[in-house]
């Protein structure tokens, strides 16, 4: 086996562990919220249960539901499976990072959005228009802001590529950039918001009226439901990982020998418990914001992102 | 208003809550409730019943306050053309009871300007009245579709969102059609009904000892004043008086009901917010005191603990103990959790001027119960027109004038640590004495009405007795009609997402109101 095929097949079989692993990540944010908030824990497996579940139940459709309802869980999961695939989880350079750089990733991310808000219309439910709307309105401040911080980091790298821009944090070694510091506090905002979790929206909610993402996939069920819910799930991985890969990539390999894999494996998913850990304790103490304050907290966001970038060009470019 | 002032006088029922009845006609019917409401007092309940069988036509009931007690004003109506003066205009209120009557009795409201159907959905035809004498309750009839005309709002960019009944979590089934521009609501109307179980034609079949155990059923979160002002009415009619001990253990069990009605709504109010934390915490909170309820009085809600001449069980030394333990440690926790609340922000954010519903509005409308003392309504039956044991205890009654669900909330923790006092208070001196005293035969054609401070507001029972100890007809009134109306005027200029947290800060019964 040539070196290529290898590269390939370590690719492959990372994108694999990426979705496969995705529902734990979930699984346990789920747990240490429960511990958090003095209540008992499922376990860490429940998310594949409950996708498991989903998937063998038969599926009920709306009447007049289109191809394009029962397409959509498809074009998502894709779309979040392809946006896995161009993310370093445990080793950089592998040949599916340079399929898609930073832009793309966050295309992909759009295109899953947008398709999901037709699926929402489709239906012609109220509460499928007013998810549509409401997220919308949320992609529309949290992009920019998300492209800002990623920019950021792209013009200290000189590339848009992932592999590259976390290669290039790796061999700087530590390094204190304030531009760094802007931009992951705006990242870290834009997750929040892009991945429906508090204080923008509650994944837990069962109040109809309140949703952003859940309003959207309210007519969902089934294995589409399983889809989607898995697509989550991965997206909310992708945007830990790209924290991980942007600020805290020490661990990750270089080279695809057996030893520097596992290290890799191992410093992944240490940190990735911990950043999990983070985002519970935020969850925690914050409460859920006024629908209308959500422009405020990504406008905030995106300045930050802005501060980020604007500190690049005066105090580390140039030099 | 003075009652000397009234051109009848009026007799006093006897029992425990200080409440005149009389029967008079339709021009005084009119003048008196006219009276009231010019006069500061509110409409309480309004109820038909059909009094064929005395050869009397059907009779139309209504209780309202005033500053010395309840008067309640019985009006003949006529069988042939059973109608009565429209009461709405003095009492906006009245007009979903003046429609439920005219769907469960046919007495039609004449001059009101909402005639729609209230509680009838499609399961019995528009001409047949259940709570009709000649009524079978085993009827059924062909289900028809279920038009029901809702107020349009036209313009440019209103559209409507249609909520429930069935709704994406575990609760009642309600249905809410909200007129909205973008987030903005202009309008909100609400329709129920959806739980209407034939409540009232149930009871016409028991007799007096077998109704206890359903009023214990109508609103499972107040089975203690709902059994209390059972109770109440049953030995008005029968002239029993229950002992010292039994009525302080009443005031126990009720206050015990507030307190852990009050502990859940703070934590799902939290939860509302996105604040999971102090949903667990006071969820503990009441679930330790659901389990001690359980341990003492043998039910986690405390169903069947009050019943006609007393208490079912008693409480001895240890069990006194047990919640005077439970209450210190829970006056602490709910001490610090008051703390983390009006300290954090995010959830300050969400509960200031949200659901405002100022003090004028809210005596317009007759917000009535926690609603209403948190806009300025300072009414409480507990410390206005306290009976025994309260008028012992010098009840001090928590208000205040912002209306917003800021206010509600404050509202719920200040009960709770009165409520604290006051079991305190009533442990510190419980009267011995027997748990439960017999309970004797009502004579025919008596009326015996029950009037408790629940959680939510006042809880009226009002018995018309009939033969051999058998219930004529009985009617349960639930605070929350008087409140869900308020709710639509509530949301208006809020956004849509605001509203689930609005209603909870409500939190108004459904069952108690489709009967």
């Amino acid at each position: 086996m040539n070196s290529q095929s290898i590269a390939w097949t370590l690719a492959a079989a990372q994108t694999l562990l990426f979705i496969l692993a995705a529902p734990l990540l979930a699984g346990w944010v789920k747990r240490v919220k429960c511990h958090l908030q003095n209540r008992a824990a499922p376990a860490v497996w429940q998310p594949y249960r409950d996708l498991a579940k989903l998937i063998k139940k038969n599926l009920v459709l709306a009447e007049n539901a289109s191809w394009l309802f029962r397409a959509v869980p498809y074009i998502v999961f894709g779309a979040t499976l392809l946006a896995a695939a161009a993310v370093p989880l445990i080793a950089v350079h592998l040949p599916t990072s340079a399929i898609a750089d930073v832009i793309v990733l966050v295309g992909f991310f759009a295109l899953a959005r947008f398709f999901t808000a037709l699926a929402a219309l489709d239906i012609g439910t109220a509460f499928g228009g007013m998810g549509a709307s409401r997220e919308m309105t949320v992609a529309a401040l949290a992009e920019p802001a998300m492209l800002m911080a990623v920019f950021t980091l792209a013009m200290t790298a000189h590339s848009t590529n992932l592999s590259v821009a976390t290669e290039t944090v790796l061999q700087a070694g530590l390094v204190l950039r304030p531009s760094f510091l802007f931009a992951l506090l705006a990242l870290l905002m834009v997750a929040v918001a892009e991945c429906g979790r508090i204080p923008v929206d509650n994944p837990a909610t069962h109040l109809e009226l309140t949703m952003l993402h859940e309003a959207m996939i309210l007519e969902y069920n089934g294995r589409h439901l399983a889809l989607i819910e898995w697509a989550a799930q991965i997206k909310l991985m992708i945007y830990a990982v790209l924290i991980i890969d942007f600020f805290f990539p020490w661990g990750i390999a270089s080279e695809f020998s057996a030893s520097a894999l596992s290290v890799g494996v191992l410093a992944v998913t240490a940190k990735l418990m911990l950043l999990a850990m983070l985002l519970v304790v935020w969850e925690t103490v914050l409460a859920k914001m006024r629908l209308f304050r959500v422009p405020q907290f990504l406008g905030f966001a995106f300045l930050l992102a802005l501060l980020g970038m604007l500190t690049n060009v005066v105090l580390e470019t140039g030099g | 208003m003075r009652l000397d002032e009234f051109p009848t006088k009026f007799p006093k029922l006897p029992g425990a809550m200080p409440i005149w009845h009389g029967a008079v006609d339709a021009a005084t019917f009119r003048s008196l409730c006219e009276q009231v409401g010019h006069g500061g007092g509110k409409l309480v309940a309004l109820w038909g019943s059909d009094e064929l069988a005395r050869d009397a036509g059907y009779a139309l009931h209504v209780s309202l306050i005033t500053a010395i007690g309840m008067l309640c004003l019985t009006l003949p109506v006529n069988a042939e053309r059973p109608s009565y003066p429209d009461l709405s205009d003095l009492f906006p209120g009245a007009s979903r009871m003046q429609r439920a009557a005219f769907d469960l009795l046919g007495l039609f409201a004449d001059g009101a300007c909402d005639h729609r159907k209230w509680m009838r959905h499609a399961s019995w035809p528009g001409s047949v009245h259940p709570l009709r004498k000649s009524f079978d309750g085993g009827s059924a009839f062909a289900t028809e579709t279920d038009g029901y005309p809702f107020v349009t709002v036209t313009g440019g960019g209103v559209h409507e969102i249609a909520v429930g009944p069935v709704h994406a979590g575990t609760i009642e089934p309600g249905h809410f059609r909200f007129s909205v521009i973008g987030e903005r609501v202009l309008r909100l109307e609400e329709r129920f009904g959806y739980t209407h179980k034939g409540i009232e034609k149930r009871f016409e079949s028991m007799n007096l000892d077998e109704g206890a155990k359903l009023a214990g059923r109508i609103s499972g979160d107040s089975t203690v004043a709902y059994a209390w002002a059972y109770a109440q009415a049953v030995e008005s009619v029968t002239g029993a008086t229950p002992s010292p001990r039994a009525l302080a253990l009443r005031a126990v069990l009720l206050e015990l009901e507030r307190i852990h009605n009050h502990l859940g709504d703070l934590g799902n109010l939290g939860n509302d917010v996105g604040l999971a934390f102090g949903f667990a915490q006071f969820w503990i909170l009441k679930e330790d005191l659901l389990r001690l309820n359980h341990d003492l009085f043998g039910h986690r809600y405390l169903m069947d603990s009050v019943v006609p001449g007393g208490v079912a069980r008693d409480l001895d030394g240890k069990g006194c103990q047990r919640i005077l333990e439970a209450l210190a440690h829970l006056q602490h926790e709910v001490g610090t959790l008051k703390d983390i609340y009006d300290e954090h922000a995010g959830a300050q954010d969400r509960f200031l001027s949200a659901g405002r519903v100022s003090p004028d509005r809210a005596a317009l409308l007759g917000l009535t119960g926690l609603a209403g003392r948190a806009s300025s309504q300072a009414w409480d039956l507990r410390a206005q027109f306290p009976c025994a044991p309260y008028d012992q205890l010098d009840v001090r009654m928590a208000t205040h004038h912002k209306g917003d669900v800021a206010a509600r909330v404050t509202m719920r923790f200040e009960e709770v640590q009165e409520s604290i006092r006051l079991i305190r208070l009533l442990l510190d001196q419980l009267p011995p004495g027997e748990p439960c005293t017999a309970v004797g035969n009502a004579p025919e054609n008596a009326l015996g009405i029950g009037w408790v401070e629940g959680w939510r507001g006042e809880i009226m029972v009002a018995l018309h007795t009939g033969k051999d100890n058998r219930i004529h007809r009985l009617h349960p009134h639930d605070p929350s009609w008087q409140n869900w109306p308020v709710l639509e005027h509530a949301i208006i200029d809020n956004i849509v997402p605001d509203f689930p947290l609005i209603n909870k800060s409500f939190n108004l019964s459904y069952t108690g109101i489709d009967l």
